[in-house]
């Protein structure tokens, strides 16, 4: 009995040491404090709308909506197709192919980052916008990969033979019949990709073209000069939208889904 | 519809040849077995002909064109899978429709056809439901529903009743057979069921390993297999090792440990000489017993005794010991069975013996 109290306790040690700093950026964005720290001084929305007229923030918001958006849209489409390619077709070199699509995963992403930095030295070419983001794409197609294949592998060839058979052209087929059925890994897919692009600070640092900041490196900024509580209140909302839309997006997919079971 | 030929088609996967040399002609509105186990070249033949694999040599027909480089949608073909395969995320409406959408069907005579072909496989009013909403027989219904709206010029089955549980596949059997004749399309029918093969075909092409075996009716494999491999997959057969000891313009006389020496004259006889080994086959429920020696109209007689009984309800399987030899015998029960241990006579009439090359 003791051995099993000690364990719960220790279990519960774990969860609070993982969440207890999520919930103290929770707890304090609503702090109405000078700093952003302890002790709490009252209840207040006065950071969030602090966080408002922050003109450098909210810029630093559109880049990163606008860059994690376009990484789930190029990386989706892109690990759709190489889905397709591994799992339905056989040709030299899969296997390798294959490989070097997941590596960057297994790449320290220090070591991606400044491999790319150097390569477009290199070839001269500036950093910009379009750069940083074929760098979030690398990064993020693994993912997709990953959860789009492991869904295709469970869609029987059958159902694409059916259609074809009954007259459907291979793109039609693709289009009525295979991704429907492979919406939901699409849907996933598409989610970690803008997830990884919008949390992302490591690379960005690297790759990010001068004068332009993500919200990950604008918070970082940020917080070499002091703790501002407007910080707080920014982590609420970044907290908020990262576990938010999947959640959202989980139940929806789930409340469509169920129209067919 | 159409007549569908095979001529020398090969299909070499890698190393493995699964389909040799095969040449096959499928009669216009036949219905048509391919029977083996698996492996044995059928599924491919018929993926074939549907385009879903192409041949590595020889030609494919379907009426009088040559279809080889003629991708499957385009090919006009209704194809019926084991598992089915129905949309899970389209209405049934929408599955048996699908095909319509790309052969220029007006909306409303869509929603006609797909309502007459609801009728034919006799599941009216299911058009909103989804195929997770219908049990494995009414799917398999609708998989046909959706092959047969589009009037497919051939209809081709792959083991569609093998997911289905025992009665049900029965019924469908029936069903199956009663729509083809009513639709009158050419049907080639992919199984390893040997039931559903004599029950349904109009004629039934054997396989294995790439092989045809034998092409025939129902009635014709069953009764004259040519060669072991027929003998041995359709029914029960005994294969009895013999030794040809006279031949003439009828038939060769056998001889043969149980039963003596006794006359053939059905079966690959081309060119038996006195001395050859050959092979006899006799069916099981052919085989005749008896407590008291066998008359006349038996050319086969013999002697031994039961060595395990098999009831199996309105038949009984019995295991013969003869010597070195066991023969199986399947016996409608007429009074009593034999016990084991009994001792039997072993009857058989001349036209249930056959001659079959190894």
């Amino acid at each position: 009995m003791r051995a099993w109290t000690l364990i719960k306790a220790y279990t519960a040690l774990v969860y609070v040491f993982m969440f207890a700093p999520i919930a103290v950026v929770l707890l304090l964005a609503f702090n109405d404090s000078q700093f952003g720290g302890f002790p709490i001084e009252g209840f207040s929305f006065r950071w969030f709308h602090e966080l408002m007229q922050n003109e450098a923030i909210i810029r630093a918001f559109r880049t990163s909506f606008a860059l994690g958006l376009l990484t789930a849209v190029i990386a989706t489409t892109i690990g759709i197709m190489a889905s397709l390619a591994l799992v339905r077709y056989s040709f030299p070199g899969k296997n390798l192919v294959s490989t070097l699509l997941i590596a960057p995963i297994l790449v320290p992403e220090t070591v991606l980052a400044v491999g790319l930095l150097i390569f477009l030295r290199w070839l001269s070419v500036p950093r910009s916008f379009f750069l940083l983001l074929v760098g979030h794409v690398i990064i993020a197609i693994p993912f997709v990969v990953l959860v789009v294949q492991a869904r295709l592998v469970g869609i029987r060839r059958e159902y694409e033979e059916a259609s074809r058979s009954l007259g459907a052209n291979p793109l039609q087929t693709f289009f009525q019949v295979t991704l429907p059925l492979l919406m939901p890994a699409v849907f996933a897919g598409a989610l970690f990709a803008f997830t990884i692009s919008f949390d992302n600070i490591t690379a960005t640092i690297f790759w990010r073209p001068s004068g332009s900041e993500t919200v990950p490196t604008q918070i970082f900024g940020m917080l070499r000069h002091s703790v501002s509580p407007e910080i707080n209140a920014l982590g609420f909302v970044m907290i908020v939208l990262t576990v938010g839309i999947p959640l959202l997006a989980g139940g929806l997919a789930r409340y469509f889904s169920r129209k067919q079971t | 519809m159409a007549r569908v030929e095979l001529r020398g088609v090969t299909k070499a996967f890698g190393l493995v040849r699964a389909v040799q040399k095969a040449d096959i002609t499928f009669e216009e509105g036949s219905f048509t077995t391919l029977l083996g186990p698996s492996g044995c070249g059928k599924t491919t033949i018929l993926r074939m002909i549907s385009g879903l694999e192409s041949p590595t040599s020889g030609d494919i027909l379907i009426g009088d064109q040559r279809v080889n480089e003629i991708p499957i949608h385009k090919r006009n073909l209704g194809l019926v899978f084991q598992n089915y395969a129905l949309f899970p995320h389209k209405t049934i409406a929408e599955n048996i429709a699908f095909g319509l959408k790309y052969r220029s069907v007006e909306k409303s005579e869509m929603q006609e056809r797909v309502k007459n072909a609801l009728e034919v496989v006799r599941l009216p009013g299911v058009e909103d439901r989804y195929p997770a909403q219908l049990s494995g027989g009414q799917q398999q219904r609708i998989a046909l529903a959706r092959a047969i709206v589009i009037e497919p010029s051939v209809l081709l089955l792959d083991e569609p009743l093998s997911a289905l549980d025992a009665n049900l596949r029965e019924e469908m059997r029936v069903e199956l057979t009663a729509i083809q004749h009513r639709i009158g399309v050419t049907t080639i029918f992919v199984t390893h069921d040997q039931s559903e093969a004599l029950a349904m075909s109009d004629r039934i092409i054997v396989m294995s390993a790439g092989n045809v075996e034998q092409v025939g009716t129902p009635r014709e494999v069953y009764n004259a297999p040519r060669s072991e491999f027929v003998a041995n997959f359709l029914g029960a057969a005994n294969i009895l090792q013999g030794e040809v000891v006279d031949s003439g313009p009828d038939g060769v006389a056998v001889d043969n440990e149980v039963f003596g020496t006794f006359p053939v004259s059905n079966g690959d006889l081309d060119g038996l000489r006195p001395g050859d080994p050959v092979r006899v086959v006799m069916r099981a429920e052919k085989v005749k017993l008896s407590r008291a020696p066998h008359g006349d109209g038996m050319a086969a007689a013999g002697q031994g005794s039961v060595e395990a009984v098999d009831y199996q309800g309105q038949v009984v399987r019995y295991f013969i010991r003869s010597g070195e030899c066991q023969l199986q015998v399947i016996d409608m029960i007429e009074d009593r069975p034999f016990a084991v241990d009994e001792q039997v006579f072993v009857g058989v009439r001349g036209v249930d013996c056959s001659i079959v090359r190894s």
